[in-house]
């Protein structure tokens, strides 16, 4: 057939160069399309367990710290440990039921309209708080000083720890009160009505509310002497 | 023809069992300088097969466009111009063009052996 006539050696050395740098780059571009995300999204996913058990170990050694501190103690520790919200309570309140939309959103309408958000449920809090709720949990996170509720994806966080619709508000407070606030006209239970989401009151002579189970840490702030804040 | 082609299978198997692999960030260069490349051996054939081919320039051609091709991408990385698409759409052209030369040849060659 077709001759080659002098030096194949040299033409089968390119010949070899060629093959190697197919060779190579198939299995670069192999490597590249298999493993790579998924290595790192298993990497990721593994960090996140190591985490969370870390955590949980951490949780149950706090929780035993406190529940060995806990001499009876008079009554000014005890207001303070219910303000803290490191113990569990118990009182007459009301339990708050917040699920997401049922109705169909019509066609244009932002869907993110009918799901429960970060701000719907922090307008509930604050309207609990200003009605003088004692103590608030939700979905089994007591919320203290240091608690936030925000959106983290289609989930919301509090405390660190997230949570999914339907969220159960514990309050404790005086129960009519607490009640009237959401149901107020204009008020947030109406408000929320329009989007289709749904808000149940239910008042209750014993609404428990757990303790909050999270480290309290102090990196940044220290004690110090009164004074007027620097303007 | 029987030697080039062994060279190429045993660089084919010396590349699959090596283990080197291109890192991330020249893996575009790379792939420009293989292109280049199998655009450089089309080019080798439709030579053979025009019976122009020469030696020197077969080789000399090989590397300097694998080379140049990779410098080129790099530069135009580095200049923020995306050279990497003008070198694919060049080098798969010509290759395309080279083919379509390779195989009329062919054909023409085998009409004269039948005629003959």
């Amino acid at each position: 057939m077709i001759k080659i006539r002098k030096g194949s050696w040299s033409v089968a050395c390119v010949c070899m160069v060629l093959g190697f740098m197919l060779a190579v780059q198939f299995r670069t571009t192999q490597d590249m399309k298999s493993s790579v995300p998924y290595q790192r999204v298993e990497d990721i996913s593994e960090r996140l367990l190591a985490t969370e058990k870390e955590r949980d170990v951490l949780k149950e050694e706090v929780q035993r710290l406190q529940s060995g501190q806990s001499n009876p103690a008079d009554a000014q520790q005890e207001e303070w440990r219910i303000l803290s919200g490191t113990t569990a309570v118990e009182g007459e309140g009301v339990i708050v039921r917040l699920d997401d939309s049922t109705a169909a959103s019509k066609a244009g309408d932002n869907p993110n309209l009918y799901l429960i958000h970060d701000d719907d449920l922090l307008r509930v809090i604050n309207e609990l708080r200003a009605a003088g709720a004692e103590a608030i949990s939700i979905n089994g996170q007591r919320l203290v000083g240091t608690s936030e509720i925000r959106c983290a994806g289609p989930t919301l966080s509090v405390n660190n720890v997230r949570s999914a619709p339907p969220f159960v508000i514990h309050a404790i407070g005086d129960k009519g009160t607490l009640e009237n606030s959401l149901k107020m006209r204009g008020g947030v239970a109406e408000t929320l009505k329009v989007w289709g989401i749904k808000l149940e009151v239910e008042t209750s002579d014993a609404v428990y509310v757990p303790p909050y189970k999270g480290a309290f840490r102090h990196t940044y702030a220290h004690e110090t002497a009164e004074r007027e804040e620097d303007k | 023809m029987i030697l080039p082609i062994l060279g190429l299978l045993a660089g084919l198997l010396l590349g699959y069992f090596c283990p080197v692999l291109i890192p991330f960030a020249y893996a575009k260069l790379f792939s420009v300088a293989l292109l280049a490349a199998l655009d450089a051996v089309f080019g080798g054939l439709r030579a053979v097969a025009a019976d122009t081919f020469d030696q020197a320039v077969f080789i000399s051609g090989f590397f300097t466009n694998a080379l140049m091709a990779a410098f080129l991408v790099f530069i135009g990385d580095r200049l923020g111009i995306d050279l990497y698409y003008v070198a694919l759409l060049a080098f798969g052209f010509r290759i395309f063009k080279n083919m379509a030369v390779l195989r009329r040849h062919i054909l023409k060659k085998k009409e004269k052996n039948e005629s003959a």
